[in-house]
């Protein structure tokens, strides 16, 4: 039995298949702990090797991965809540329903995505924290600070747009009284100072332009959709690709000189 | 006090209530290492912070082992959250109902508050973008090479200070308050208080012109636009004053000019909320385009 199991066991490592997936054992070596993070898509953004502070979750709080984590949480679940949804002011409320009382797993799938994109502020806010408590946005690392700012800044449009989305009174209401603060925005809002005076009207000005209307509509709802699914996401994966790829290239994670 | 209870249990500020747990957890957790970190530090034993001997360890297993146990916890702590309290959901949207109070979502509550003591055009779009570009400032602005890379206090006092003064009094404290401590027509109510749709609350704010007997419009706008220009003038004036210290010179005129700009709006801000609980001051100053 033992041979014929380690013969099996053989013939699947050994074979052409197994080693175009894996290419190399797993016995516990240095060598194979090098490539295992090497060799592996998903583990490669990290070095093989790091300053034995760096890995202490007192020091990081793990902050900035459980804001990644909490990304690729809502993206997932937003995809699959968007087989359910439709960015009209007919259909929108209905499919929160919908999802609530039809959908097997609807409202967990829901409320995951909302969980998750508030715990994602919160976690983006304490990233922030400890990178500042810790000094680490001083040289050379103060342009991944500004990509960091990005990032915040990002986060919290997704989670606003992504508030409307409901189209229930929460909703219209929350984005109603944050998107009028754009009517007083100096010189390009008709309530800013100087708008008026520049010719701004509530037709014209840059809260018409974010709103498509006058008031929070039909087509805000389709501009907020198209913004929390595809921009905004689309911008903030790209800024963390630069804030990844910047960690390594100011030499890991800080640490005291 | 139902009130209290009613916002408490409402789903959406249990995120809330969350942060100030993990921001007290965390601000404990800095300060017992930072604490131990200056000490080492005023016994001129530097060199313990670093990584004896330039220590590395394997990200696999021990690094990959501790970021694959974070992720099942979070998600474990979101399943429960998930099972146990359901997203919320109003009735359907009305154009021609007004909630009242309308609330922005909890974590720009802390700029909706601003509002109470500023015109939209600087709480809503001039400070937003200052918070913005004040962050993106910091690291080229901080001049202090020390405290890079570990917990410290007495290394950066003025930063550190700064920082979370503006972090947990101007936004985390305001975000509270706007949740938790107002009512309807955005009027103030005590936790214990009923919220009365109906509160009159009597107008006496002036502006501060008026204070001073000022009448005639023109002559406001001068003063005010004098009172507004000393204020940010307190930059230079304290540039001159300490021009001789390392402070200034290292960093040099543009950059300290930057950096009291901001510091200066910042605290326009505290400023601006004590002349309004003392004084009740609205504008200080009024011209026929804003009012600051
Ligand atoms: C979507 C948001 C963000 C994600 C996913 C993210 C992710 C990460 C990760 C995984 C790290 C590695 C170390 C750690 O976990 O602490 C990191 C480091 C860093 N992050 Fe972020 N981050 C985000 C937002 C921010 C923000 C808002 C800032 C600052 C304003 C920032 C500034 C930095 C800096 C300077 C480092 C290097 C820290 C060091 O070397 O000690 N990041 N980030």
């Amino acid at each position: 039995m033992q041979a014929f199991i380690e013969k099996m066991k053989d013939s699947a490592t050994k074979s052409q298949v197994w080693k175009s997936m894996f290419r190399h054992s797993y016995e516990d070596t240095p060598r194979n702990r090098y490539l295992q993070v090497l060799d592996n898509v998903w583990l490669h953004l990290h070095p093989t090797r790091i300053p034995r502070h760096a890995g202490a979750i007192r020091f990081t709080w793990c902050m900035g991965g459980i804001t990644w984590l909490l990304f690729l949480v809502t993206a997932v679940t937003g995809v699959l809540l968007m087989f359910y949804y439709r960015p009209t002011a007919e259909y929108a409320f209905n499919d929160m329903k919908y999802l609530e009382f039809d959908v097997p797993f609807g409202m967990f799938l829901r409320n995951m995505h909302r969980w998750a994109a508030h715990g994602m502020v919160i976690t983006v806010w304490l990233h922030m924290f400890r990178v500042f408590l810790t000094g680490s946005y001083k040289p050379p690392r103060e342009f991944n600070w500004v990509v960091g700012v990005i990032l915040l800044t990002v986060t919290l449009l997704l989670s606003f747009t992504g508030y409307l989305l409901p189209w229930d009174q929460l909703s219209i209401w929350a984005v109603t009284v944050g998107t009028n603060m754009a009517r007083a925005t100096p010189l390009l809002g008709h309530e800013g100072p100087f708008g008026p005076e520049l010719g701004m009207r509530p037709d014209n000005d840059v809260r018409f332009v974010l709103l498509g209307g006058t008031q929070v509509g039909p087509p805000t709802l389709l501009r907020f959709y198209v913004l929390h699914c595809i921009f905004l996401p689309i911008f903030l994966s790209i800024f963390c690709a630069v804030h990844f790829w910047r960690i390594r290239k100011d030499g890991g994670i800080s640490g005291p000189l | 006090m139902e009130n209290l209870i009613l916002i408490l249990s409402k789903p959406d500020n249990l995120p809330i209530a969350m942060m100030v747990v993990l921001l007290g957890y965390y601000t404990l957790l800095w300060w017992r290492q930072a604490r131990k970190n200056d000490g080492i530090i005023s016994d001129g034993r530097y060199s313990e912070l670093q990584d004896e001997n330039n220590d590395r360890i394997f990200v696999w297993p021990y690094l990959v082992r501790i970021e694959f146990l974070a992720a099942i916890l979070v998600l474990l702590i979101l399943t429960v959250w998930s099972v146990a309290l359901d997203a919320p959901l109003e009735h359907p949207a009305n154009p021609s109902k007004t909630p009242n109070p309308s609330k922005a979502p909890w974590y720009f509550l802390g700029l909706q508050e601003m509002l109470v003591y500023f015109d939209p055009w600087i709480a809503g779009v001039i400070f937003p973008t200052l918070i913005i570009v004040g962050l993106m400032a910091i690291p080229y602005i901080d001049k202090n090479p020390k405290g890079n890379g570990y917990y410290t206090w007495m290394e950066r006092k003025f930063a550190l200070s700064t920082f979370l003064f503006g972090f947990f009094v101007l936004w985390v404290a305001l975000i509270f308050v706007g949740t938790f401590l107002r009512g309807p027509g955005w009027n103030f109510f005590a936790p214990w208080e009923a919220w009365d749709p109906h509160k009159v609350v009597a107008m006496v704010n002036v502006d501060l012109h008026q204070y001073f007997g000022i009448r005639s419009s023109v002559v406001a706008f001068l003063f005010g636009g004098f009172i507004v220009t000393a204020y940010f003038c307190l930059g230079i004036v304290y540039y001159y004053w300490k021009k001789n210290t390392d402070f200034i010179k290292t960093m040099g005129a543009a950059r300290f000019g930057v950096m009291a700009f901001l510091f200066l709006c910042m605290m326009g801000l505290p400023i601006k909320m004590l002349l309004r609980w003392a004084f009740n001051i609205k504008y200080v100053w009024v011209t026929p385009w804003f009012n600051i």
